[in-house]
């Protein structure tokens, strides 16, 4: 049992809770690190730089947002860890975004619907 | 000590459920943290979902960006993007040295994460001093301002609608918000003298189009600079902490990862206002 546990490198947390939380550090963490930093500097600059070229407005408006949720996922992902957290607490942080993709939907259909509205009547 | 590390122990092998340790392997302050996140970005999510209804509801008057944020400091001219691009690298660059002293906190480092946590404050700063003037140009406005007539219709001029710059409007003549242009001289004239001259924006009027891009802008980069400023007060209290030697003697960097979190999603939320505002 001893044996076991020592594999398992963590720490009690220390307050009321007390609870063990075990800690994997991997050296490789700050290239990583970097790594994602020199992503999320290139996406930036690419879409500042793409931002006036002669492509269709509309093209350029789904490349940004796609491009937006690359750098979401980054940040995400490898700044905020999710990526190394259970999978079960990731889905737990991911999924209620659902409903917000729902409500774009709506909103969006709103505000365009109300712009027909005032051009027809 | 010895006992609850045996407990942990049986419970692990009887399965991540039973009880007795997370089953996310997450302490209770980090999933709260985590679940204040996602509150918090419902939040934003449905701040920046009202500004995309009102602009598709006002698609034909509504500012574009490239029109009202066109200044650089110390530069002349009309340069749009590259500020906000600029305060979007220190932002990135912020949250890296964040995650560097999360990095120095897990090494068990106190000199590495006071150093890291001491540039991440020196980062927000940097960034809120960069929103206070963007803010102030944008309420400044123009120097050659707008024009409100009675109706409520509002003329630019059209020097400043860089939008139409391949067409070259004449000196002297004005556009409407929905880029209407108006050159001949005597309905300038007329509309000049019945009408309001004003600069830049506030909550109830606009320069640049819809007073409620004006609304949008000063609320969620408010909210979002706000944010940044509660996290620039956490950041220097636990930077104090670290100086003091509170986590090394705890032996662990728990809060450095906690407050690193809140860092990270203040970022997050400026890569989507910078979308939103800026880019589409």
């Amino acid at each position: 049992m001893a044996d076991q546990h020592s594999k398992h490198h963590g720490y009690y947390t220390g307050d009321i809770h007390n609870q063990f939380v075990e800690e994997h550090y991997d050296p490789k963490n700050r290239s990583v690190i970097w790594r994602t930093f020199w992503i999320l500097l290139f996406i930036t600059i690419f879409e500042v730089a793409i931002a006036f070229a002669p492509i269709s407005k509309f093209i350029l408006m789904v490349t940004f947002i796609v491009l937006t949720l690359v750098k979401a996922y980054f940040i995400v992902a490898f700044f905020m860890h999710l990526k190394h957290e259970k999978i079960s607490f990731a889905y737990t942080i991911i999924l209620p975004f659902v409903l917000i993709v729902y409500l774009i939907g709506m909103a969006l259909a709103e505000g365009s619907f109300l712009n027909l509205w005032d051009r027809l009547f | 000590m010895a006992a609850e590390a045996t407990m942990t122990q049986e419970n692990r092998a009887s399965g991540l459920w039973n009880g007795g340790r997370s089953p996310f392997n997450v302490s209770w302050g980090k999933m709260m943290m985590w679940f204040f996140l996602v509150s918090d970005a419902f939040t934003f999510s449905t701040l920046i979902i009202a500004y995309g209804a009102m602009r598709h509801r006002f698609a034909e008057v509504w500012p574009k960006a490239n029109d009202v944020f066109t200044h650089f400091p110390f530069v002349e001219g009309h340069i749009p993007l590259a500020y906000v691009g600029l305060m979007t690298f220190i932002l990135i660059m912020s949250s890296v040295t964040m995650v560097l002293a999360v990095d120095a906190g897990h090494r068990r480092d106190n000199n590495g994460v006071a150093l890291w946590l001491f540039l991440t404050i020196i980062g927000g700063f940097m960034f809120l001093g960069s929103q206070a003037w963007e803010w102030y140009h944008f309420i400044h406005g123009t120097e050659a301002g707008a024009y409100q007539t009675a109706d409520g219709t509002i003329y630019r001029d059209a020097i400043n609608a860089y939008e139409l710059h391949a067409e070259k409007p004449p000196a002297g003549s004005l556009i409407t918000t929905d880029y209407q242009l108006i050159t001949d001289k005597a309905k300038v004239e007329e509309i000049k003298s019945k009408a309001e001259h004003f600069h830049g924006a506030n909550l109830t009027r606009n320069e640049y189009g819809h007073p409620l891009f004006a609304d949008f802008f000063f609320f969620i980069t408010g909210f979002h600079g706000f944010h940044v400023f509660s996290g620039v007060m956490i950041n220097i209290i636990i930077w104090l902490n670290v100086l003091a030697g509170v986590y090394k003697r705890r032996g662990h960097y728990e809060h450095i990862e906690k407050t690193g979190l809140y860092w990270h999603f203040v970022d997050l939320v400026w890569v989507f206002v910078f979308t939103f505002f800026y880019l589409v």
